[in-house]
């Protein structure tokens, strides 16, 4: 399990890069550039805030358990 | 047997004074919400784009963005000078900005000194959320017996979904009480004038309540923490835990809440057509007929473990939400309904306005299952019709459809359904997020993640999943509509795996007194 555990931190920090590219690319630039108000918070809300958390925190969970925090014997 | 029953009697004093507060705080602030179509034309000027721009952003960010930064800011407090006087100060905070809203002068009065103040106040409100609940949380799981937190936690879980139904009812017996326009004239600020009779009675139930046991014994032993948000999150061994309850849990259970008890009602009202007042007497029968089960799932969390049954929730929600909501759709879906065309009823009528005539044409059509459309199709024949950006003239189009019989039930249960999916995942969280918290960074650790779960994942859902059904209703997507509901699935799948592989019984047990 402790192995399995390690090798899907690899999965975690690549869906964290994933969902930076498609919330900055796909969802936030484009939201910014229509020039209607209520896009605009939707764009600053997307890029943000959503975006690091999922990205940062994601990427930082994923690095956690690449590097074995999680494993049984350190929690 | 005489302590046990003195002990079950003090527990449910702890349950009745937290479950109270925390049911006003859901209430203040789901009532924004639910009138928020009249605070924005009593508030905001309509075609004001930098009004409109405080309006988006007291409705859509001070809600939910804010929740986060009052958990860190109430939660610290928490930590440092007790769970008792930080939710209080929680619930006064909450009150006290309720109340005030609907105390503020219109925008034809003070101009903008009115959204001003809305946003302000809506600012407070999701502050004074995002303090509150974790301490209502920790409070009562403090003094609940050991092998019961679950069960008792789950009657704060509760409040949620009961303050949306209280604000739902409050708001439906004043339009009830008053006529149209009294209630757009003043009757609206009631419901927010009420929260502070509200937050009066609960102030006295709670203060005469004591400080929770677990943090109590931590102080005299001086074992409370001197920097809650430095231990909490600037200490590896703890921030691995904070990320463990956001992704693993608390995200999973935010949008799987989101999409059961408000993207069901949008999608009822927007995609299916279906009238506004048989919408909400429907999401109010299911969520009535599914609020036990909080208390039915938490309990059973304190004999199967937390995990699985959160987990559970998440995993029946991504696999089934599709096939859930094409039911729902295919329900009003008049293309597969046979009409009953010597029923049909079409009438027109003239409205006189300052400028001439607006012409209404009702279009009544009735279906074998006992299914009614209504259209009203509006044309403007007004001297100067009003047109829109392209020159023609505006046309007003509006489609009711109101169920009946096997349908309207069938659409109760496919609602209902939704609803055990989040008493699932909601009704053992609060016991799951303590439990794996030590008592000194408790109130600050816990807060965050279900805040930003809730809050953040689940707070934007509406705007995602309306922004991706849009998107391939653009692209001649034929099913479109079920096209939102990829956000809360992928987010469900990502946070089970998380759960799945990660959370384990060592973590739930680590910090038990």
């Amino acid at each position: 399990m402790g192995t399995i555990k390690k090798i899907l931190g690899i999965v975690w920090i690549f869906l964290a890069l994933l969902a930076a590219y498609f919330s900055v690319v796909q969802f936030g630039i484009p939201k910014l550039q229509t020039g209607l108000q209520e896009d605009l918070v939707f764009g600053i809300i997307i890029v943000f805030i959503l975006t690091p958390i999922v990205s940062i925190g994601l990427g930082l969970f994923g690095y956690y358990a690449l590097t074995g925090e999680y494993e049984n014997s350190k929690m | 047997m005489q302590t046990k029953t003195q002990d079950t009697k003090g527990i449910w004093k702890v349950i009745g004074a937290s479950s109270l507060g925390t049911l006003i705080e859901w209430y203040d602030f789901f009532i924004f919400g639910s009138l928020s179509i009249v605070i924005s034309t009593k508030f905001f000027p309509s075609e004001n784009p930098t009004a409109a721009f405080l309006s988006t952003l007291a409705t859509f960010a001070a809600g939910f963005v804010v929740r986060p930064f009052g958990a860190l800011f109430f939660g610290r407090l928490g930590d440092l000078i007790g769970r008792k006087y930080t939710f209080m100060v929680t619930l006064m905070l909450m009150g006290g900005a309720t109340f005030l809203i609907g105390c503020i002068p219109s925008f034809d009065t003070i101009g903008y000194a009115a959204p001003f103040l809305v946003l302000i106040l809506r600012l407070l409100q999701g502050l004074a959320l995002g303090g509150e609940y974790g301490g209502a949380a920790t409070y009562v799981a403090e003094h609940s017996p050991k092998g019961q937190r679950g069960y008792w936690t789950s009657w704060i879980q509760t409040t949620a979904t009961f303050g949306l139904f209280v604000s739902l009812v409050v708001i439906l017996i004043i339009r009830t009480l008053l006529t149209e326009e009294q209630f757009d004239s003043w009757g609206w600020r009631l419901p927010f004038l009420l929260s502070l009779f509200m937050v009066y009675v609960s102030y006295l139930i709670r203060k005469n309540m004591d400080e929770s046991p677990e943090f109590k014994k931590a102080k005299e032993e001086g074992k409370t923490s001197k920097s809650p948000l430095k231990d909490s999150f600037g200490n590896k061994y703890n921030l691995k835990f904070v990320l463990l309850a956001l992704f693993g849990a608390a995200m999973g259970q935010g949008v799987v809440w989101y999409t059961g008890q408000f993207y069901s009602m949008s999608f009822m009202k927007m995609i299916m057509h279906l009238h506004t007042d048989q919408a909400d007497m429907i999401l109010g029968i299911a969520l009535l007929c599914g609020t036990p089960f909080f208390v039915v799932f938490g309990a059973l969390s304190d004999k199967l473990g937390r995990k699985w049954i959160m987990l559970v929730g998440m995993m029946l929600a991504l696999l089934t939400y599709r096939p859930i909501y094409d039911a729902m759709y295919t329900l009003t879906d008049l293309e597969q309904k046979t009409e009953i065309v010597a029923a049909k009823i079409i009438r027109d009528e003239l409205i006189p306005t300052d400028n001439g005539n607006i012409k209404k044409t009702t279009i009544e059509r009735t279906f074998t299952d006992g299914t009614i459309a209504k259209e009203i199709v509006s044309s403007n024949t007004e001297v100067i019709p009003k047109k829109d950006l392209h020159g023609n003239p505006i046309v007003d189009q509006k489609l009711s459809v109101y169920l009946s019989g096997m349908n309207y039930f069938m659409l109760v249960l496919l609602i209902f359904i939704q609803i055990i999916y989040i008493t699932l995942v909601y009704g053992p969280i609060a016991a799951f997020l303590v439990e794996i918290f030590p008592v000194k960074i408790r109130y600050t650790s816990m807060s965050l993640p279900y805040h930003i779960g809730n809050g953040v994942f689940g707070g934007l859902l509406p705007a995602i999943s309306t922004y991706l059904a849009i998107n391939a209703e653009a692209a001649g997507d034929p099913k479109f509509y079920l096209e939102g509901l990829w956000y809360p699935i992928v987010i469900s799948a990502v946070c089970f795996f998380i759960g799945a592989f990660y959370i384990n019984k060592s973590i739930i047990t680590k910090n038990e007194i």
